[in-house]
């Protein structure tokens, strides 16, 4: 049996810093790829079956591409602005709320893109059920869209955040900016998939 | 960084109002005692359906009084039909290891004792826990439905395979409505864990006491914390999997039905579609589940146990190890489930392999338990007892594992009451064996209140009696091939084995009576019991330093510091055999 001795001893090292917004988006970003890898999964088995045929990327895709890829650039340099001082709040600065705000407009201009594509898809006669491909398609790019709507909320609400109180907690604006990014990444791969396995 | 902790740990102000306090509360207790209520109503109304189906297996023409008025179709004259059987076994099943095993185990306890544990005042995220518990109120509703519908519940098990599961009404009683219900209740409880699951991981992250570093974290923080990194991943997949299930049902794709596929005379109109994914998409959340329901088991069995034989375990360590190889290995093998799928017989190896290098970190588990018990002064108390119990169970359902690992074995047992016998004993009794003895452990914790020893021990004793009474039965029925799944073996299958049926049907009844114990001790000692001490038992966790019941900030406003190992038992401390985790006391050889 051991035995102790009754005198204080030395603090332990703290704990770190509370990160909030931003460990949680970071946690659910693994989550969103575990169920991108399962419908991606799903398509590797049903494409073994004889009824799989091919359907042409509509060109919009590409433009919306650029578009998504515009929009995180300007997140970042909206991030960069805001990057000054190492305070737990951010301050609201003309430049990088205005890209904030582009930001926005982009993410919708995505999304509108995403809309004409299905759009086009359905002039073709390629509806949700048509055939497996077409319903991939639909799937893959609606739920992606429905994960970019979601940042747009997280987005507008940053916004009307620094809008209404001139400041807004920094690990939100990294969690927001974080999650973003991933969007963007998400749907390069996802174009891939859908050039070369659709 | 003080700063960043206040927004963090004060995310709400204490509740006031009734619905705040209690119904929309955003305090992680009373989240975590919803989620315990929910499983205990979950946990009743399963039973009731497990009664019904033994039952019907050993009286099938029998009538049973008022059954009618909820299922005018499904038991007509109040006589149980053989598809209502099948409506009967899906929803035990998913009420059963959604509702109960995940929910009490590791959403209740997690929920209450997690933040407490790791010295945080509340969790990462008091909304999203708030919404998490609603959300999962919201499927539980809706899967319940399915009894009120004409439709009646769905007839394809809880794991609802293709295309049975797909097709529709066309399929059989039930698979309408009653299956949609089913998915779209499952796809809504799916989003609830991973709103917990979410939590908890940057919980224990981000809110650590200063001083509370990973490995000064009790067991059972450690295994709600690896569990819910689990079931972050795994009811990730089986949302997909649902949304793809509601797809085939309602939007006409054919993710999962076969082409030329005729149905109660009708040709399917889907084509080219794998039953076997869902499978395959199923299992791959499905048996990570299996450690969702086990691994807090294993965490609050050794939070208990190190407390009951008061010495530390042999090494607290390696079962934090174990769990986390446990949670690893987890994921490579789904496919023991589909031995009889029809999968490539080499697949079927590539699988037996890893399920049968998953006992070895749950040996270590188990010995490392049994090893601690030598010469130690085990404490003798319900708790103790119901944790002792749990490994009993778990040791008894994980042998006949060893069996079912082995692909030319299981494709005789597959199909039989064998594969009943095993999960039910290693996950389901197992897991419940822990929870009631979380319960009798933190009781006076949650309440301020202490439970009734002499009905706890009653409780037990019928209980762990009554258990061994029903699941053991099931291995030999499986061995002389009494399949499962069917509805009744009276006329024309096995009379042989119909005495044994009738006893276990005996034992289930008197075992599911004697629960009634449990729920009166709970609500009489609730408000009638012997006022709890901080500490009743001695502990040595954060969550013995506060009062019972906690104040509404756990710490009263205080920021604990961490001086210890969460298990500093068996020593000369200053109040006894104990060291606390929070006394600044030194301690030798630590």
């Amino acid at each position: 049996m051991s035995s102790t001795a009754h005198s204080p001893i030395a603090l332990p090292r703290p704990t770190r810093t509370a990160k909030g917004s931003e460990s949680g988006i970071w946690i659910a970003l693994f989550a969103i790829t575990m169920s991108f890898a399962a419908f991606t999964s799903a398509l590797f088995i049903r494409q073994a079956s004889t009824d799989w045929t091919h359907i042409a990327a509509p060109p919009i895709l590409f433009a919306s591409t650029a578009v998504l890829l515009l929009s995180s650039l300007l997140m970042e340099l909206s991030r960069r602005k805001f990057d000054g001082k190492p305070t737990s709040r951010i301050k609201e600065g003309g430049k990088g709320l205005m890209f904030l705000a582009a930001t926005l407009v982009f993410g919708f201009a995505f999304v509108g893109g995403q809309y004409l594509a299905w759009r086009k898809l359905a002039t073709q006669g390629l509806y949700l059920a048509t055939n497996p491909n077409s319903s991939f398609f639909y799937l893959l790019t609606g739920v992606h869209a429905l994960h970019v709507l979601g940042g747009i909320a997280a987005l507008a609400y940053l916004i009307a955040q620094l809008a209404a109180r001139g400041s807004v907690r920094r690990n939100l604006l990294n969690g927001v900016v974080v999650y973003w990014h991933f969007m963007a990444a998400l749907w390069l791969y996802l174009l891939v998939v859908i050039c070369v396995r659709l | 960084m003080e700063e960043a902790l206040k927004s963090q740990a004060h995310a709400h102000a204490p509740a006031e109002g009734f619905l705040r306090k209690y119904v929309f509360s955003l305090d992680h207790k009373v989240i975590g005692k919803q989620y315990y209520a929910l499983a205990l109503v979950a946990v009743f109304v399963g039973m009731v359906l497990s009664w019904l189906m033994r039952f019907h297996l050993v009286w099938p023409n029998a009538k049973i009084p008022g059954l009618e008025l909820i299922a005018k179709t499904g038991a007509p004259g109040g006589i149980i039909t053989p598809e209502y059987y099948l409506s009967l076994l899906t929803m035990h099943g998913t009420l059963m290891v959604f509702f109960v095993l995940t929910n009490a185990p590791f959403a209740g306890f997690g929920n209450y004792f997690l933040p407490i544990q790791i010295g945080a005042e509340d969790m990462a995220f008091p909304r999203f826990n708030m919404m998490s518990f609603w959300t999962t109120f919201i499927a539980f509703v809706v899967l319940l439905a399915a009894f009120f519908i004409p439709d009646g519940p769905p007839i394809s098990g809880w794991t609802a395979y293709a295309p049975l599961s797909a097709i529709g009404k066309d399929a059989g009683p039930g698979l309408g409505w009653g299956q949609n219900l089913w998915v779209i209740s499952i796809a809504i409880f799916c989003i609830g864990q991973l709103l917990g699951s979410l939590n908890f991981i940057a919980t224990t992250l981000d809110l650590r006491a200063k001083g509370m570093t990973l490995m000064r974290m009790p067991i059972s923080t450690w295994a709600w914390f690896i569990t819910s990194c689990i079931g972050l991943l795994a009811f990730a997949v089986l949302l997909p999997a649902c949304l793809l299930l509601l797809l085939d049902r309602m939007a006409g794709t054919s993710f999962f039905i076969p082409s030329g596929l005729v149905v109660s005379d009708r040709l399917q109109n889907h084509a080219g579609g794998s039953p076997l994914l869902w499978q395959h998409l199923f299992w791959f959340f499905g048996h990570p589940e299996v450690y969702i329901a086990i691994l807090p088991a294993v965490g609050i069995v050794s939070h208990v146990l190190t407390n009951s034989l008061r010495k530390p375990l042999l090494s607290a360590r390696v079962i934090i190890y174990s769990m986390m190889s446990i949670g690893f290995l987890s994921w490579m093998v789904w496919g023991h489930h589909m031995f009889v799928s029809g999968m490539n017989p080499f697949s079927s190896l590539l699988f037996s392999f890893p399920t049968l290098t998953i006992t070895i970190p749950a040996t270590i588990i188990t010995l490392i338990w049994l090893g601690s018990l030598y010469g130690a002064n085990i404490q003798i108390n319900t708790a103790s007892f119901f944790a002792l119990g749990f490994i009993s169970m778990f040791v008894s359902g994980g042998v006949s594992g060893f069996f079912l690992a082995q692909p030319s074995i299981d494709i005789y047992l597959h199909a039989t009451y064998f594969v009943v016998g095993h999960f039910h004993m290693v996950m389901g009794v197992a897991a419940i064996f822990a929870i009631f003895s979380g319960t009798y452990f933190w009781f006076p914790k949650m309440t301020g209140r202490m439970m009734n020893e002499t009905l706890g021990m009653l409780h037990f004793w019928i209980t762990f009696v009554g258990t061994y009474c029903i699941f053991m039965p099931f291995h030999y029925l499986g061995l002389v091939g009494n399949v499962r799944r069917y509805a009744s073996f009276v006329d024309d299958f096995m009379p042989a084995l119909m005495p044994l049926h009738k006893f276990i049907t005996i034992a289930a009844l008197t075992t599911g009576a004697a629960q009634f114990i449990f729920f009166f001790n709970l609500i009489h000692s609730r408000f009638r019991g012997k006022q709890a001490s901080a500490n009743p038992w001695k502990g040595t966790s954060l969550e013995w330093s506060i009062p019972s019941p906690p104040p509404w900030n756990n710490f009263g406003g205080d920021h604990p510091v961490v001086y210890h190992d969460p298990y500093q038992y068996g020593l000369k401390g200053s109040t006894g055999d104990f060291v606390m985790q929070t006394s600044p006391e030194q301690i030798l050889n630590e």
